[in-house]
């Protein structure tokens, strides 16, 4: 009882150095956390960025390099699946649904996407939930686009507005086609994916914005597409297309699409349909399983994870040693007064268990205060990661393997607050009787 | 090893002392000392005579080099270092030189602080408050307020009180739970005359009170007509 108190009140005493102590625990606690909570999220993130599609067919080329472009937006598909192609693996055995998607456009600097209807209904990110709306619905004209969420808001863009997308990617496409203003119906709801930063519209309309319909492609930006079973036809477009029938408006008779997405009945068709897709032999293609694909990209980024973690685990070695510093700093101040108390009858042991009890206080207390700051930065940064990493943070309790690293740094803080605690024990009493202030 | 002496209080045989294992001749050397029950002593000598040394040693603090030191007819070098601790606890009350108070502590913090190491400094302190319902905190406001420091001070920040009064302080915390034995380390060095043999009464009613031996060192030889007895270090040393 008279330890505690004397603990208590001599770290009052000492507030300033103690509360410095504190806050550096307390701080790379937060880092600590904050590091773990976004490398465990930013791999949440990742692989659920698409979960429902049983295989992605493009041009032939590498598994993760067909995953980026597709999914990711990231790099360019060198090369389309021909028309031919996509309706001859649309028409096989077990196939659920195919998507066919077209990219290469960009509207200031956020990906188009050319597809059909069928996307808002098929496509799957997480834990296999489909897209939804924000506001609006799907488009249902060539000239109408629906927007992620994320495009909606960075952009400020309204149901009703018009906007124009450019031929290329970035933002300086050469050319503008003023021509062609896209209508927004639709704003969907927030994935923490890809989706949210891309525009789409209908398959056909990719087309409209080259200036032509079923125009030859150039590999890159070009990508016509048919899909489904639309059912109107264009109002307003000052192009030549309005007068395809009913099915065929939105999804048009492209020559090349840059990838199409699949679902089969059953995961046998899926390795089947992969391998005939592998070796099919009129055109180089490639399928591939997009989970597993992720799984084998995410092991690539596996150095980033590490570096990660070496980085936090260094913050807190840091801190520690800030810590024990400053404990064995404030151990030399304090002989006089741990000498008083052994002239006034207490043992060796009971300044051991004094001082490892300061260490012990000290950093549950930086670590409470650690977590605190954590929820708050998680708190004011979460949206921002998730508009500009695309990293959906999910601010929960603490999980059992944050817990165990929280648990961890205690452990580690009272072992440290044992260096200091040893020397006290060994302080001999004539020692701090013999210091005159 | 001397009899076994009811009245004696501290007893000491051929003690020597050095600081170190190779040191020439001894800081202290005294054939023989004894002290009774009760007896208010004054120790005089000079600076650097080893007033302090003497004390340490008293105290259980440090050990002799050689011979024996028995305070109540306990063997000081018998014991163990815990077992110096808690005889020390015990039956030692020390007035430092410098007061040796903790600053972050209340005065009747500071005055009670031995007793919560010691049981049976608890106990005898609370026999001593003649209230009715006994407690720590009770004897220390009647020592603080017997010793000269009242009673709005108690409360206060150590570190914001007077030399004078934090003497009073260190000198109630030790006579709590009346020690056998006080020993003060020049606790009037900072006091003027006046105040000096003022405050050496109220230690004197207080030693009465308590029953317990007093010895009381200092280098100023003009407070020795107010003790029973004064003992010369120089003197008490043998001639080398």
């Amino acid at each position: 009882m008279i330890l505690t108190k004397l603990a208590y009140k001599s770290l009052l005493n000492r507030r300033a150095s103690v509360l410095l102590t504190l806050f550096t625990i307390a701080i790379s606690v937060m880092l600590l956390l904050s590091i773990e909570r976004i490398r465990v999220d930013a791999k949440t993130s990742f692989s659920n960025t698409i979960s429902g599609t049983d295989l992605i067919v493009g041009a032939r080329t590498g598994d993760i390099q067909l995953l980026l472009s597709s999914v990711f937006r990231i790099g360019y598909a060198n090369n389309g699946v021909s028309w031919q192609s996509y309706q001859y693996i649309a028409a096989q055995r077990g196939v659920k649904w195919s998507i066919p998607i077209s990219l290469g456009d960009s509207h200031k600097g956020q990906a188009v996407l050319g597809t059909s209807r069928d996307y808002f209904t098929h496509y799957r990110f997480a834990k296999k939930q489909t897209l939804s709306f924000q506001q609006g619905h799907a488009f249902e004209h060539l000239n109408q686009v629906v927007l992620g969420s994320d495009v909606a808001s960075r952009l400020g863009y309204a149901l009703g507005d018009n906007i124009v997308i450019s031929h290329g990617m970035g933002n300086t496409s050469f050319h503008h086609h003023k021509d062609n203003p896209f209508i927004i119906v639709g704003i969907l709801n927030a994935t923490g994916t890809p989706v949210d930063k891309t525009l789409h519209i209908p398959l056909a309309a990719i087309d409209l914005i080259h200036g032509g319909s079923h125009s030859a492609n150039n590999d890159d930006d070009e990508h016509d597409e048919h899909d489904e079973h639309d059912e109107h036809d264009e109002h307003d477009e000052h192009d030549e297309h309005d007068e395809h029938d009913e099915h065929n408006n939105l999804i048009g008779e492209p020559s090349q699409i840059t990838a199409l997405l699949m679902g089969f009945d059953s995961p046998l068709y899926t390795l089947q349909i992969r391998r005939n897709i592998n070796q099919y032999k009129k055109e180089p293609l490639l399928a591939i399983m997009p989970t597993v694909t992720l799984k084998e990209l995410w092991q690539m980024l596996a150095i980033v994870e590490k570096v990660l973690l070496l980085f936090s685990g260094v913050v807190i070695l840091v801190s520690l040693l800030g810590m024990l510093t400053t404990l064995l700093a404030n151990l030399n101040q304090r002989r006089r007064e741990l000498a008083i108390l052994r002239s006034v009858g207490a043992r060796p042991w009971q300044l051991f268990t004094l001082i490892s009890m300061e260490s012990l206080f000290t950093t549950l207390l930086g670590c409470l205060v650690g977590c605190g700051l954590y929820y708050g930065v998680m708190l004011i940064s979460s949206s921002y990661l998730q508009s500009h990493a695309g990293i959906s943070v999910n601010i929960a309790m603490l999980s059992y393997y944050e817990l165990t690293l929280i648990g961890v740094i205690m452990a580690a803080g009272f072992i440290i607050g044992l260096i200091p605690a040893t020397r006290a024990y060994f302080y001999s009493l004539s020692d701090g009787m013999s210091i005159k202030t | 090893m001397g009899l076994v002496t009811p009245h004696c209080m501290i007893e000491l045989d051929n003690v020597t002392f050095k600081w170190h294992k190779n040191d020439a001749k001894p800081t202290l050397n005294i054939p023989t000392l004894r002290i009774d029950k009760g007896e208010h002593i004054f120790l005089h000598g000079p600076s650097g005579v080893g007033k302090s040394t003497l004390l340490a040693l008293l105290a259980g603090i440090n050990t002799p080099s050689s011979g024996n030191i028995r305070i109540l007819n306990r063997d000081l070098n018998t014991l163990s270092n815990t077992q110096r601790d808690v005889f020390r606890a015990e039956n030692i009350g020390y007035i430092f030189q410098n007061f040796n108070l903790l600053p972050y502590l209340t005065p009747i913090e500071n005055v009670t602080l031995g007793c919560e190491f010691s049981k049976s400094r608890k106990q005898k302190a609370l026999q001593q408050t003649t209230e009715p319902k006994p407690s720590l905190q009770k004897e220390a406001i009647r020592l603080l307020t017997a010793l000269g420091l009242s009673e709005s001070y108690h409360s206060k920040d150590v570190a914001s009180l007077s030399i004078g009064q934090q003497q009073r302080v260190a000198a109630a915390r030790a006579f709590i739970g009346s020690p056998e034995l006080i020993i003060a380390d020049e606790p009037t060095s900072a006091l003027d005359t006046a105040n000096r043999e003022s405050f050496i009464k109220l230690l004197f009613e207080q030693a009465k009170r308590a029953n317990s031996t007093l010895v009381f060192v200092s280098h100023d030889e003009t407070l020795k007509p107010l003790f029973n007895r004064a003992i010369s270090l120089v003197s008490l040393q043998e001639p080398l």
